[in-house]
């Protein structure tokens, strides 16, 4: 492979994970205080606003329904009001993040809701607000799904990134399309692939390390 | 026995007049909690026409069989419920009326421990411990040295740093211990505490509560099903049955003389009004060489010299066929099994005899 070659694919990495990586903080930003909000707020529960829970809940799952490519371009108005810009990996993040908020949102009620009601309650015997449950129970009772929420949610955003070279957003998937399948260039394809796996791999393994590192549940010396 | 005026179901009974007796700890003025329809589950009642007094200081025993209410009961003192109608009165403070940040800082107050403890398995012991100080806004400094003093206090000073999963089950709930008493409350509410625990660890438990009160003079609320825990550590009981208070006072009075059919069933427990099966299959209704009697035995000391007494007085071989006494509240509670031989006349004169001296007995049958 020329030098040429390994330098696109390069680039195509770092564009990648600047996408991914943005839109992961982004997506945790906004994903974690409305995953925290959905477990928290139907009838008798914290933050009890069951009406508010319904609506974010049947928003939640519209954005999540919506094929990522059909958002991707469908929000090109959002996306050139907010990036300035339509095309490019900048922009790019605007959809990706759109799409990773809901899901992580999802994820993070599921690791919330695991944790045992029990304990809300004893927090709340001793006079704790419902913001020093969630900051002082929840959210480190929760952290090792937490963690790997986020994990499940950065490989996701991998895949999707592959998706916004449809609007120029350059990154490996886009490579991948361009040279690979439009130029017949099955080793480009091949490269592509490879350097996904390991970029796959890297983040699980990390994340689930971190999460056994927090979890003190069973512990076995 | 349902006769009797004060079980008359939905009248307050008092363990203590509350109006001539300020120093009540804990005040449930005719509460009732009803939970109310929801989803198309029916409306349930869970207490109704509660009004008793916990003394400053003691230690008073809830006991009752699922579903009778006790958990209801244990959380309008706490406020984590309020009641549907009446008040719940905490050290003067009326705290069914209290919301927001004046019922969280009433909650500080009074400590709570629970049936599976309850730590964070995200934090040791010493940290589950500083959580409620972390709550009212603690310093550091202040925290840190509270926490030692607390797990001096309940006997683990050296699992500072363990996590909860590191722990067993006895030393997870001196952590709880801990963590309840950590903001010096007045009351302490113990929902099933020992409930998941091996007898002895339960004993090494109660036996700290016990310390605890003595010690730091708080007040113990026990909410229970076991017959064992008010018998080794209440001094006061409230027995609760169907969301009502059957009978409460003093847990010597109480067990000595029960009137509730609740009550006897709790006594039997601990009394075994069943008897060993090689001595119930030789039971016949015929008569026999033996006449069999039960003898109740209540209060200190009633079952002494009884059977040394019969035989002098009555000139009879009598015998011990079975016993079991235990002690409640410093009384003597159980039955004794006689066997008397002499044929009807003499066991007619022991029954005679047994009840002119104010023992309750029952004529159960021969064995040949």
């Amino acid at each position: 492979m020329s030098p040429e070659l390994i330098n696109l694919i390069v680039q195509a990495t770092f564009e990648s994970l600047y996408m991914v990586g943005i839109a992961a903080l982004l997506g945790t930003a906004f994903g974690l205080p409305l995953g925290v909000f959905l477990a928290t707020s139907r009838k008798g529960e914290l933050f009890a606003a069951a009406a508010v829970n319904r609506v974010l809940g049947i928003v939640v799952n519209a954005t999540r329904s919506t094929p990522f490519i059909i958002l991707v371009v469908a929000i090109i108005p959002f996306t050139r009001l907010v990036a300035g810009t339509s095309i490019g990996s900048t922009a790019a993040i605007v959809p990706l993040t759109i799409a990773s908020t809901p899901f992580i949102a999802r994820l993070v009620e599921g690791a919330i809701r695991e944790v045992d009601a029990g304990l809300i309650e004893t927090a709340s015997s001793f006079g704790a607000s419902p913001l020093q449950i969630v900051f002082k129970v929840l959210i480190p009772e929760a952290l090792p799904g937490l963690l790997l929420a986020l994990t499940l949610a950065v490989v996701s955003l991998l895949g999707y990134s592959a998706m916004v070279g449809a609007v120029g957003g350059g990154g490996l998937g886009d490579l991948g399309i361009r040279y690979g399948y439009q130029r017949f260039m099955p080793e480009m394809m091949l490269a592509v692939v490879v350097v996904l796996i390991a970029l796959v791999q890297l983040v699980q393994s990390a994340g689930d390390y971190l999460a056994r590192r927090v979890n003190r549940r069973l512990r076995h010396r | 026995m349902n006769a009797h005026p004060s079980l008359v179901i939905g009248q307050p009974i008092e363990i203590r007049d509350a109006a001539a007796q300020p120093e009540a700890m804990v005040r449930f003025e005719t509460v009732s909690k009803t939970y109310p329809a929801y989803r198309g589950k029916p409306g349930v009642v869970a207490l109704q026409g509660i009004d008793f007094a916990i003394a400053r200081g003691s230690i008073t025993g809830v006991i009752g069989r699922s579903g009778a209410g006790k958990s209801s009961l244990v959380r309008l003192i706490n406020g984590l419920e309020k009641p549907t109608t009446g008040r719940v009165v905490v050290d003067n403070r009326d705290i069914s009326a209290l919301t927001g940040r004046d019922l969280r800082l009433a909650q500080r107050s009074i400590g709570m421990i629970f049936q599976h403890f309850n730590l964070l398995s995200s934090r040791t012991a010493a940290d589950n411990i500083a959580l409620p100080l972390e709550i009212a806004g603690w310093s550091k400094a202040d925290i840190k040295t509270r926490v030692t003093e607390l797990l001096a206090l309940v006997g683990i000073a050296d699992k500072h740093d363990r996590y909860p999963s590191e722990l067993s089950g006895g030393q997870k709930q001196r952590v709880g211990i801990a963590r309840a008493l950590a903001t010096r409350p007045d009351v302490l509410l113990s929902d099933e505490a020992t409930s998941a625990l091996d007898p002895q660890t339960t004993r090494a438990i109660l036996d700290l509560l016990a310390n605890i009160n003595r010690e730091l003079g708080v007040t113990i609320v026990l909410i229970t099903h076991e017959m064992s825990v008010v018998r080794q550590l209440a001094k006061e009981v409230v027995v609760l049955d169907a969301g009502h208070v059957v009978e409460s006072g003093h847990v010597a009075d109480i067990f000595t003389h029960p009137k509730h059919p609740i009550t006897q069933s709790f006594l039997a427990e601990v009394t075994g009004d069943s008897l060993p099966v090689s001595l119930a299959s030789r039971i016949v209704q015929e008569p026999g060489s033996q006449a069999v009697i039960r003898v109740q035995v209540r209060g200190a000391g009633a079952g002494d010299t009884l059977i040394a007494r019969l035989a002098r007085e009555l000139g009879l071989d009598v015998s011990l066929l079975s016993a079991r006494i235990d002690e409640i509240g410093g009384q003597h509670v159980g039955s004794l099994v006689l066997g008397i031989p002499g044929g009807e006349g003499a066991a007619a004169r022991t029954q005679a005899w047994l009840s002119h001296h104010q023992f309750s007995a029952e004529r159960l049958g021969y064995v040949a």
